[in-house]
């Protein structure tokens, strides 16, 4: 019964949607190198690069958004290494995608160590704060829920809806999807598979930074290691899970978040002081193997996903 | 043809050269094409009839030579600009995204990229007027992946006029096609030749040229050989100009039918999707005889194929071999029994497209002596068997280290051919043994199939095209909705009498009679 009054409260769903949050950005970013037909392994890395770049802005002194745009900035030139590297060359996309993660978490790393090297507990920054929306905040469980978190978080509800506007009705999301179906269509159009996938690869690289920023500039308001733990990996999930659309992946942040956030509350009931802490932690990523199961049985991978495109080969 | 002399060049090419390693795919090729006039660009497999068309359209840079369109020249490689310039091409493969609907296919490209949505509307009315046009129909809202192939074809067309083609270049487009979508694209090109297109139509198929082109440029080897008027030529004309040498069609001596080395009663096998099983099916495969299955494709013959090749087994009936009754029927069962396996996909399920020679002449045996031994590979000795066969069957490739995607359709049936054939197997399961080959790769493969059937095999030929299966079978049955028709020896039924079985009638009297 006490699980019953956690899912009722507000208090649970806010931290649900901010939970999610940083997981949308990123899926949306993944989600868009897939749809172009890369696989963009890096996630994790350049999450951890948009985490320390975002903060290590404003702890310097600059605005929070300088702080969003400078992680963005920097999670596209890691995507634009990516893309160079698997796009033109053709390497393969999981050793560049590993690769990348690789040099970006130590080169993070080690950059943290250079600015701040005597430091031994991380500074703190003055983050994004709650902007409760007038009136819709006031809605019971919804309204703290949805419309009482940071300007971060409409961000990423925001992007959701304008990914799927590009993706389906604009000239550029056709042919982003197309590079993804078929890259010999596109060529065969006269269009440039190089530059859509590289495009595509920087843009994607740049959401996972800022959904990396969400975790030192929305929610914990400070640098630590391995604070991005995974959460990249989940998201590569989550695109599968969302059947490579906008809508469906935003879904599945939502539920993988709402999972989290549950278990959180559950170790704290008396069932957690009897079962091992460790079983909740295990819980989210057990229901989201699970549901990814039942949910991608019909999904549709883009037919091009991981085919290197190499004009002039038969 | 002195109109046609006067009419406007609005595509020529001059003396294009390009090779590949040491292949030169096309050699000093030169041709003029002019305002409403379909040319014929004939050639074997292999002879650079596509090279060329792809240097036009710029997936190739030439290594010498310059293309003008309307009297511009073409900047090489460059896809877009030949394009722009008018050209349109169909793509012998498609290039089609099949999880997109035909209109998103159609448009794709034809805009500016960024742009705040497009006009579906507008862009579907102008396909719906340019399918009316060009007698193409074909739904905008479709999705490709479940066209048909002459959908499909219909579909890059209208991408061609989607962006004002003025001249159509396509490449073997009836390769894929029933006799009927062929006549369908012949009215379509007529169609667009009434409006001022002008189409290169590139083919290997005689009957095809002569009956839609006005002049036929011939290629072999890269060359440019001949260039004839249609009106002053024939098939005989044309298919020497194409080999090279006479081409005549294999003799079929007369032979007697041996002990029966493969026995079929009563199999059946399970439906697949929407391809029939066979129903209760009862056939022998006898020695020194070929049996040709005709059928309209789809009606059983990949389960038979499948069930004698052993990749299916039926789920009654039973398959006897001369001396044995084989338990468990597999696909390495069927291959020690002495079955060659001629797979109706050579692309799919006869090659490994990215291994090269080698490693696919000993796909069906790598594991026996003596390429292999205690474990160990010996690849010294299928290092000479590829040779071997290389040599004996004339497969044309710059070594046995080539990667077999490299080859031509022929050359690699050749492989594919010596690869079984040089086990002397009793039966052959030839399913589709010539799809897509020239004629002297059909000659050639036919020939063989004769070859063995004199040396005591016992051959199952299954093909779509009559004319074929007529030329060498000894019996004929034909195949619908996974029945057998009974057998009719050679010279029994004409291809009219036969074509009424393929359609299906003549079953349930069979089984009238037999009740």
């Amino acid at each position: 019964m006490e699980i019953l009054d956690i899912l009722i409260s507000a208090s649970f769903w806010t931290a649900a949607i901010r939970i999610a949050s940083p997981l949308i950005f990123a899926t949306m970013g993944e989600l868009i190198c897939e749809r172009a037909g890369v696989l963009n392994l890096g996630i994790e890395g350049i999450m951890v690069v948009g985490a320390f770049a975002g903060w290590m802005t404003v702890y310097s002194g600059y605005g929070l958004w300088t702080g969003v745009g400078v992680a963005m900035l920097s999670g596209m030139l890691f995507g634009l290494m990516h893309g160079i590297l698997t796009v033109p060359f053709g390497l393969s996309q999981h050793v560049v995608g590993l690769g990348i993660t690789l040099l970006a978490t130590s080169l993070t790393y080690f950059s943290y160590r250079l600015a701040l090297p005597e430091v031994t507990s991380p500074p703190k920054i003055e983050a994004f704060q709650p902007l409760p929306i007038p009136i819709l905040s006031e809605i019971p469980v919804i309204g703290p829920a949805l419309f009482t978190q940071t300007p971060l978080t409409y961000l990423a509800f925001v992007l959701v809806l304008v990914l799927s506007l590009v993706l389906y009705r604009t000239p550029v999301g056709l042919a982003l999807r197309a590079a993804g179906e078929n890259p010999s269509a596109v060529d065969a159009q006269g269009l440039s598979v190089s530059g859509i996938r590289i495009g595509a690869v920087m843009v994607g690289s740049g959401l996972m930074a800022v959904g990396g920023a969400f975790l030192t500039m929305s929610a914990f308001n400070s640098f630590f290691f391995e604070m991005v733990n995974g959460r990249g990996w989940i998201c590569i999930a989550l695109v599968v899970f969302g059947a490579w659309k906008p809508s469906k992946a935003l879904l599945g942040a939502i539920l993988f978040a709402a999972f989290d956030a549950l278990q959180i509350r559950i170790q704290q009931t008396p069932l957690g002081a009897n079962v091992p802490y460790q079983v909740f932690l295990m819980m989210p990523y057990l229901l989201s193997i699970l549901a990814l199961v039942v949910m991608s049985r019909r999904a549709e991978v883009p037919a091009a996903l991981m085919v290197a495109f190499n004009k002039g080969e038969r | 043809m002195a109109k046609q002399s006067e009419a406007q060049v609005v595509l020529r090419l001059d003396r294009i050269t390009k090779t590949f390693g040491a292949l030169v795919a096309n050699d000093a090729v030169s041709l003029d094409l002019h305002k409403g006039e379909v040319i014929a660009l004939l050639g074997e497999n292999g002879a650079g009839k596509t090279t060329l068309m792809n240097i036009l359209f710029g997936h190739y840079t030439a290594d010498t030579g310059s293309v003008e369109v309307f009297g511009q020249e073409l900047p090489p490689g460059n896809p877009r600009a030949a394009l722009a310039a008018g050209v349109g091409m169909v793509h012998q493969h498609f290039t089609l995204a099949d999880n997109m609907t035909v209109l998103e296919n159609i448009v794709l490209g034809t805009q500016p990229l960024w742009r705040l949505g497009f006009d579906r509307s507008a862009a579907r009315a102008r396909i719906i007027k340019l399918s009316g046009d060009f007698g193409l129909t074909v739904h905008p809202d479709a999705r490709v992946g479940a066209l048909s192939v002459g959908e499909r074809q219909r579909v890059e067309i209208l991408k061609a006029l989607y962006r004002d083609a003025r001249i159509l270049i396509l490449d073997e487009p009836t390769a894929v096609l029933t006799p009927q979508e062929t006549d369908d694209l012949f009215a379509t090109m007529r169609k667009a030749v009434d409006l001022g297109l002008s189409v290169v139509f590139i083919s290997h198929k005689l009957h095809e040229v002569m009956a839609i082109s006005s002049r036929v440029l011939v290629l072999r080897h890269g060359r440019l050989v001949a260039e004839v008027l249609t009106e002053g030529t024939d098939r005989h004309v044309l298919a020497t100009l194409m080999v090279g040498e006479e081409v005549t069609p294999p003799k079929v001596a007369d032979s007697t039918a041996g002990p029966a080395l493969m026995r079929l009663q009563n199999v059946s096998t399970a439906d697949q999707g929407s391809a029939p099983g066979l129903k209760s099916l009862s056939l022998d495969l006898r020695a020194g005889q070929i049996i040709g299955l005709a059928g309209v494709s789809g009606n059983g013959q990949s389960a038979l194929a499948d069930m004698i090749g052993g990749l299916t087994t039926p789920l009654s009936g039973t398959i006897a071999l001369e001396n044995s009754e084989p338990v468990n029927w597999t696909p390495r069962a069927a291959v020690s029994a002495g079955i060659a396996r001629i797979p109706e996909d050579r692309h799919k399920t006869g090659t490994i497209a990215d291994f090269d020679l080698t490693e696919n002449a000993i796909l069906e045996n790598y594991s026996e002596a003596p390429y292999s031994r205690k474990g160990w590979m010996n690849w010294q000795k299928a290092e000479d068997f590829s040779k071997h066969i290389i040599d004996t069957y004339d497969v044309r490739c710059p070594g046995p280290q080539t990667r077999i995607r490299l080859l031509s359709g022929g050359n690699m049936q050749k492989l594919i051919l010596g690869r079984v054939l040089e086990q002397s197997p009793s039966i052959i399961l030839a399913n589709q043994p010539v799809r897509g080959l020239d004629i002297g790769a059909v000659s050639y493969v036919h020939s063989r199939l004769l070859d063995a059937r004199a040396g005591g095999a016992a051959v199952l030929l299954i093909s779509e095209d009559l004319e074929e299966i007529m030329a060498l079978s000894d019996v004929i049955h034909v195949i619908s909705e996974g029945r057998l028709s009974p057998g009719f020896p050679r010279g029994s039924k004409t291809a009219a009498e036969l074509g009424v079985w393929m359609a299906g009638h003549g079953f349930d009297e069979e089984a009238t009679n037999a009740a």
